[in-house]
Parts: structure tokens; C-alpha cells; sequence
């Protein structure tokens, strides 16, 4: 399952945003050039790489809605740190991002672990939380272009081989993820702790701090594009990224990552950041009002969840047709709590 | 053996079972029984766990449909699609743990699905407190409509329970060991309420393990062993040895081929260990080679023990030595590190990562064999899969396919891989052979004989008394979370232990 490169499903995913493109191409010409789809890759990598963290952390059966406001709040403190300090280089200020993007991941991680905060209650508040402190910081001022120094500006847009930086950054990340995913302990844990947290914990798997690192992936990753979406944008202000931590949920569901926990690929999150960003790039092209590219995304995860749904409901029926089989008494009264 | 005909009884049956069949993938849970419950009268259902007697609760309360036989009410065959079926004829359960919702009234609980309705087709408060006051008073429950049901004690919450069986007009009563959780006196008032519910003409299905309040409140009785009911009649008419033979008889010694090892030198020693809750000063030592069988009734401690031993709970006081030395068992790792691994009952909860492929199911508890520098190699991992699927002989397409598509006695295999993969000295099984059919369970002692002469030390936690008989070294018996007793293999009778793990001495 994970050691396969693409499965059914994300062949199915590729296979249709293929098929948008060639829609998209027929109605404007020179949508499917090189130029054109690598624009739309560039466009699209900072949602890969957050849907990426937000992957690691859906693994456990948790989920990080505080990404976009980690984004901006590590955007502000880099561009603040760029405009005050010019002569930090530039390696040093993506480490602090990255940093302090950990950091704030690690207190949600740390309330999820320690106090036992459900993810979804730790990361809504944190939410606020981030974006309050990204204000507090910056006194609700921007960070405006004529502040940063050129290199903290041009670095992600330095087009290599035809695509900029930023989408190398992107291919990168993905890389990385991909090995840590499928190669290391770490990553085997994670699918083992969401997969079967009980399981996992009589596996001599410490679920908790499992969650905790996963949190921490998320922030860092969240750090990292704080800086990338400043400088792209080459704007700092606190509501940048605003509501961008449900694309990065909406990346992740309908690239198949199970919000059930312990099934999901790199693949997947990525092809369905990639069908995310081809439906925002493409809709414009053929004059179609942002307000329908929101309407027809919401649909896109309503149908992705409904997939989502009947694939977990079979496998449901299976391990309750299996628990059948090993103890009928306890089924049944499990049954018997749901119909009396 | 023995089976006694249903004696002869002047009354109508209210309710007849006949030739009831239940299967489930691998099991038959139910073999052509037939049960007979008459208007005023209490039956006693009694059977070892996993006898199929909740499978036959659930079949009378339509949560499952029989794959054979008939039921019949007032003479009248009745089939029951669903459980609403079932309550509409009449029939109503009041289950083991009582399913009833903490946040709610205790007038909300027992109407909840039923509430009367005033003409808008609002909820009739008024009517429905009033209503409850009046059934909670028929049982004499001095428990008020209004209160919250998370305010009451859990006697008190049985009372709610029994109120909303009654608040369906219901004919036939089934109580699933309704007096597991109840104090002596607490008894006393359910016995008291169940002698009203006999005269107001309701039959009633009893199910315990406790001879005692059998022998008290019922006249009838149904023996059930492996999904059959092997005896019936009046409990006035047969004594309790009979009753015990009915439920155990069979000869045990062909089917579990128990190997004779050695036994070594002491490698676990337990002393005085206690729980706040769920057992106390249980003291045991197992010794190399040895299998120590660990039984009790559900709910008398032996699991929450066991994962005491893994880490997964604390003790309150006690401690344990391995091969002479203290262990601190804070966590799993620890117990693994250790050398002691626990197979847990529920393989598909606890066991498995059904997802997951075989063969990183198999490598979960031993990544640091498998791995450089925390990266996984997978060639290693496939190896060690492999090892240990051929010396289970475990049956599967390939090792990268997920677990949960595997056979429930070939998840086993994996979940029983996964821990052989980490070299232990002391394995826990808890209930090894459950669910699963006569062959696998034969494969399954087979191996563990292997076990024992290889020099691992065995802990197999089993409610099935042939099992414990046959495969069992010496016996440690639980009752309510204390030790009841030890046997040695040579002193084991089957009426022993039954009597040990239910109090009847």
C-alpha cells in the first residue's frame, strides 16, 4: 500500500487533472504549455508543502488548523527580522522561520499530547492565537516590498532549468517527505499510531509523542512557507493566508488521506494540492467568477469526502465482519447499545 | 452425559426458540437451540463465556436474525427484522453494562425513542415524568424522573434500565448478568423486583454465572455449551454438580495435545501486586518452559492483570522480577525491552494495524532490528516477515498485502509473529483461541507446546475450561480481582475451577 508508487486512486486523481488540463487547453489555448503548467506548479507549492504537514498530522488522527496563521505569524517575524536587520543572510533567516514555525508547532503538539487537548479545540484556538501575536508583533503594520532586501524578494522567484526556486522548494520538500514517510521509523510510526493507536501502543509506540512530532513537521513546514509567501507576495501583513489552513484539510481529503488516520500517501496529498491549484489557475483563464472556482472546490471535497466515506465504509464492514468472527458476544452488544 | 427433558409444565409457553442456528465466518455460534419461556417464570441461562448465550440474546431481541429455526410468541412464529421488531412483540433486554445515556434525565432515559406526545407532536413532558414516576414507583425505585442519570449510583442505574423495559409493555424480560456490578444488598432489591415482574405474568430470561442467585430466583433452567443447549428442566429437580458437568462436560484430553516440557528455574516472579481497581495482592511465579494458565469469569481481573505486566497500566503496589532481577514496567517499551510481550485479545483493536502490510505489522514491535539511523530497511523487515509467517505457516497472497484482508485466525499469526519477531522470554495470550475453529485452535496449542519446549514461559489467559485444562501447567484462578487459588496440572479437575472462579465452594 505505501510501498507502491501510486495507487488506483491517485492514478484516478492524476488521470482527471489530466483530463482538466486538456479541458482547460481546448477552451484556452496555451493553457497546457510548459510555461503555463510550470507557473501553475509554482503557484500551487506553498499548498503542497503545507498539505504536506497538515498530512503528517492527519496520519495520527489529529489535525492542524492553526497552519495559515503559523504562516503568518512566522512571515511577519522573518519579514520584520529582514527589514530591521538586512545584513541577517538569507539561510539564517529561513532557519529561523523554520524555527520559530517548529516552535509554534510544538505548542499544539505539546497540548495535544500532555494536556490531552483534542487536536481540533488546541489548533482552533492556537488559530487565533497566532494571528493575535502576528498583530501584536507587528502592530497591525505591513512589511511593504521597499522594506525587504532584494534577495529575501528574488531567491524563490530565480528560475531554475524553467521553473523558480519556489517550485524546486516544493519538489524538495516532497522528496523529503516522501522518504521520511516511507523510509524511516518515524514516518512508519506515524501510520502505525493513526493507523491503530492501541495497537501501536502495545507495539511499544509512544502514540503521544508521535502526534507531537508530527505537529512539529506541520509547524516547521507552516515556518518554512511563511517566508516563501512573504516574499512571493513581497507583502507582510497579519492576515495573509487567511482560511488557507482548510485548503491545505481540503489538499489532503481529497488526495485520499484518510482523516480516520493511518492511510494516506505523499502522492495523494500532493496530487490533490496539484487538482486544488489547477482548478484556481484554470477557472480565471476561462472566465469563470472566483466565487464559482470557492462553489465548485467545496463541491470537489463534498465528492472527495463522499469517495472517502464509501471506501471507509467498506473497510469498516470488514473489521467488523472480522471482529464477528473472533467474538460475537462483544459485537452484539455493541450493536445492542446502538438499537436500544 | 446426562440431558434433562424439559419437565412438564401446566402452563403455556409464552416464548419458544426452536432449533435456533446462528453462524458467524468461522464459528457456529449457535446450533439448532431451543429455549422455553413460560408466563411468571424466571429461566436460568447458563453456559461458560462464549457458549452463545449473548448471541442469543441478541437474536431475541432482533439485533441478529437466526440462520435457522423458528421463534414463536403465544404459539404464533415471529420474525424479528430489526430490534424495534422485537420490542413491539413484547420482548425487551436489560444487558450486562446498561446502555443508557449520562447526560440525560432518567425520565428522558427511559422513554427516549418512545416519548409520549401531546398533539403537535411535541414531547409531552408533563406526562412522560409522570409516566416514569409511576414505573419507577412499580419497582419500588426511590429515584426521582428529573434527576440526571450520571448522579446515580450503578444500582440505581440498573433500576432506570429495568424501568424502561418496563415502559415498553413488555412480556418477556431478558437480564444479561444484570447482578455483575451489584452489591448483596442491591441484589436483594433487584430479586425483590424481579418476584414482582413474575406476578404480573412476565416471563423472564436470567443469565448469570452465579449458582447461587440461580438457584434463588429461578425455576428453570437452560445449560448451553459451544452453541448448544445440552440441558433443561427445573432447577428444584437437579442439583448443582449436574448443572456444572452440563456446562464443562466433555472429554478434554484429545483435543489439546499438551507436550510434557521441563520445567526450569523461576523467570517471573510477581509478588503482591494490586491495582486501585481491577485486582489485588496477586503473587505468582513462572517458571521456564512452564504454561500458566489464567482463569476467572469475565470481569474478575485476569486481563487488567495482564496489562499490568505490559506497562500499559500501573500498579498501585507489588512488584515483579525477571530471572531474579526488579523490572520497572512503565510502558510497553519497557516490557518488551524486558523480554515480556502480551498478544491481546481483540486482535483486530489491539493486535493489528489492519491497514498496515503483513510484513510492517510484523516489524512494528522490532523497528530497531529492522533499521539504520532510523531509516527503515525494508529488505530486513521483508526477512523478518517472512521468517516468521513461514514458522506460523501463515496463509496470505503476499506479505505486502494489508492484514485486514487476511483470515481472523491469520491475523493471529501476524499478531503472534510480531511478538515471537521480538525474542521475549514470558508471552501473554490472552484468550488465544477465541472465535476461531476447532482446527486453528488445535494449530494454535500445538505451537505453543513448541513455545514451552523452546524454553519460553507461557501466561494464557482463557475463559474456555478445556482449554485450561488441557493446555495449562499449573492454573492461578481469579475471582473479583483476588486470586481464588493456584493447581498444579496433576490436581486439576474442571468442578475445581469452576466452583474457584464463581465462589460456590
Amino acid at each position: 500500500m505505501m510501498s507502491r508508487i501510486l495507487t488506483y486512486r491517485e492514478l484516478l486523481l492524476a488521470a482527471i487533472i489530466i483530463v482538466l488540463i486538456a479541458v482547460f487547453a481546448y477552451r484556452a489555448p496555451g493553457f497546457a504549455s510548459p510555461e503555463s503548467l510550470a507557473n501553475i506548479f509554482n503557484d500551487t507549492a506553498i499548498l503542497i508543502i503545507l498539505a504536506l504537514g497538515q498530512m503528517a498530522v492527519i496520519l495520527t488522527r489529529s489535525i492542524d488548523l492553526s497552519v495559515a496563521a503559523n504562516l503568518s505569524f512566522t512571515g511577519m517575524a522573518v519579514a520584520m527580522m529582514n527589514a530591521a536587520y538586512p545584513g541577517i543572510p538569507l539561510p539564517v533567516l529561513i532557519l529561523c522561520a523554520l524555527a520559530i514555525g517548529a516552535a509554534l508547532g510544538a505548542i499544539n503538539g505539546f497540548m495535544v499530547w500532555k494536556i490531552g487537548i483534542p487536536a481540533i479545540v488546541a489548533t482552533l484556538g492556537t488559530l487565533t492565537v497566532y494571528r493575535g501575536m502576528a498583530f501584536v508583533l507587528s502592530g497591525g503594520a505591513w512589511v511593504n516590498q521597499t522594506q525587504m532586501t532584494p534577495i529575501f524578494l528574488d531567491a524563490p522567484r530565480t528560475s531554475v532549468l524553467g521553473l523558480p526556486v519556489l517550485g524546486w522548494t516544493a519538489i524538495l520538500v516532497i522528496a523529503l517527505i516522501a522518504v521520511t514517510f516511507t523510509r524511516t521509523v518515524f514516518g512508519r510510526t506515524l501510520y502505525a499510531a493513526g493507523g491503530n493507536p492501541t495497537a501501536a501502543l502495545y507495539a511499544g509506540i509512544n502514540v503521544g509523542r508521535t502526534r507531537f512530532f508530527a505537529f512539529m513537521l506541520s509547524g516547521a513546514l507552516a515556518g518554512l512557507c511563511g517566508y516563501l509567501w512573504v516574499s512571493r507576495y513581497a507583502v507582510a501583513y497579519v492576515d495573509i493566508a487567511a482560511g488557507f489552513e482548510l485548503d491545505t484539510v481540503a489538499a489532503c481529503v481529497i488526495g485520499g488521506i484518510s482523516t480516520l488516520g493511518g492511510i494516506g500517501s505523499v502522492g495523494g496529498a500532493v496530487l490533490g494540492a496539484l487538482f486544488l491549484g489547477v482548478i484556481k489557475n484554470a477557472l480565471p483563464v476561462i472566465n469563470i467568477s472566483p466565487f464559482w472556482q470557492m462553489a465548485i472546490s467545496g463541491l470537489v471535497i463534498i465528492i472527495a469526502v463522499l469517495f472517502n466515506a464509501r471506501q471507509e465504509r467498506r473497510k469498516g464492514r470488514l473489521i467488523l465482519r472480522d471482529a464477528a468472527k473472533q467474538r460475537p458476544s462483544l459485537v452484539n452488544a455493541q450493536a445492542g447499545g446502538a438499537a436500544a | 452425559m446426562s440431558v434433562v427433558q424439559a419437565a412438564h409444565h401446566t402452563l403455556t409457553p409464552l416464548l419458544e426458540m426452536r432449533g435456533i442456528s446462528k453462524a458467524f465466518p468461522g464459528v457456529k455460534a449457535l446450533d439448532q437451540v431451543d429455549v422455553i419461556l413460560y408466563p411468571g417464570t424466571v429461566t436460568a441461562l447458563i453456559g461458560e463465556n462464549g457458549a452463545g448465550k449473548s448471541t442469543l440474546v441478541k437474536i431475541l431481541t432482533g439485533i441478529y436474525q437466526p440462520d435457522g429455526g423458528e421463534i414463536l410468541v403465544d404459539g404464533a412464529p415471529v420474525e424479528f427484522g430489526n430490534a424495534d421488531a422485537a420490542i413491539r412483540s413484547g420482548i425487551t433486554a436489560i444487558h450486562q453494562e446498561t446502555v443508557l445515556f449520562d447526560e440525560l434525565s432518567v425520565a428522558e432515559n427511559i422513554f427516549l425513542g418512545h416519548a409520549p406526545r401531546d398533539r403537535l407532536g411535541l414531547v409531552n413532558w408533563a406526562a412522560m415524568n409522570a409516566r416514569a414516576a409511576a414505573l419507577l414507583t412499580s419497582i419500588d425505585a426511590p429515584i426521582s424522573p428529573y434527576t440526571r442519570l450520571k448522579d446515580l449510583s450503578i444500582a440505581h442505574r440498573h433500576l432506570v434500565a429495568i424501568a424502561r423495559a418496563l415502559s415498553v409493555e413488555a412480556r418477556v424480560v431478558i437480564m444479561d448478568e444484570p447482578t455483575a456490578a451489584l452489591s448483596y444488598k442491591e441484589v436483594e432489591d433487584l430479586f425483590r423486583i424481579i418476584e414482582r415482574l413474575k406476578k404480573q405474568g412476565k416471563a423472564i430470561l436470567f443469565i448469570s454465572h452465579k449458582f447461587e442467585e440461580v438457584y434463588e430466583i429461578a425455576e428453570h433452567f437452560v445449560v448451553f455449551r459451544d452453541g448448544r443447549s445440552i440441558g433443561s428442566g427445573l432447577l428444584s429437580q437437579t442439583g448443582q454438580d449436574e448443572i456444572v458437568r452440563m456446562m464443562v462436560g466433555r472429554s478434554v484430553e484429545h483435543v489439546f495435545p499438551k507436550v510434557d516440557v521441563t520445567i526450569g528455574n523461576t523467570v517471573l516472579k510477581v509478588s503482591g501486586y494490586s491495582h486501585p481497581t481491577e485486582f489485588d495482592n496477586i503473587s505468582f511465579d513462572l517458571h521456564r518452559g512452564e504454561i500458566l494458565g489464567l482463569y476467572g469469569l469475565v470481569g474478575a481481573g485476569r486481563s487488567e492483570l495482564c496489562q499490568a505486566l505490559f506497562g500499559i497500566t500501573r500498579p498501585s503496589a507489588g512488584m515483579v522480577e525477571l530471572e531474579g532481577r526488579p523490572i520497572a514496567l512503565h510502558s510497553p517499551r519497557d516490557a518488551i525491552a524486558a523480554g515480556i510481550v502480551y498478544v491481546p485479545e481483540e486482535r483486530g483493536r489491539h493486535g493489528v494495524v489492519l491497514q498496515m502490510p503483513i510484513f510492517q505489522n510484523i516489524s512494528m514491535a522490532t523497528l530497531g532490528k529492522t533499521t539504520r539511523a532510523g531509516f527503515l530497511r525494508q529488505a530486513e523487515e521483508f526477512a523478518l516477515a517472512r521468517r516468521y509467517a513461514e514458522r506460523l505457516d501463515l496463509r496470505a497472497a503476499a506479505l505486502s498485502v494489508p492484514v485486514g484482508t487476511l483470515s481472523g485466525g491469520n491475523q493471529q499469526k501476524v499478531v503472534v509473529g510480531k511478538w515471537l519477531a521480538t525474542r521475549p522470554k514470558v508471552i501473554i495470550l490472552d484468550e488465544p483461541t477465541k472465535g476461531i475453529d476447532i482446527g486453528s485452535k488445535a494449530a494454535v496449542h500445538a505451537f505453543m507446546s513448541e513455545l514451552a519446549s523452546e524454553g519460553l514461559s507461557v501466561i494464557m489467559v482463557s475463559s474456555e475450561l478445556p482449554e485450561i485444562l488441557g493446555m495449562s501447567d499449573r492454573v492461578l484462578v481469579m475471582r473479583e480481582g483476588r486470586m481464588a487459588g493456584t493447581w498444579r496440572r496433576d490436581e486439576l479437575d474442571a468442578e475445581t475451577l469452576v466452583r474457584a472462579a464463581t465462589g460456590n465452594v
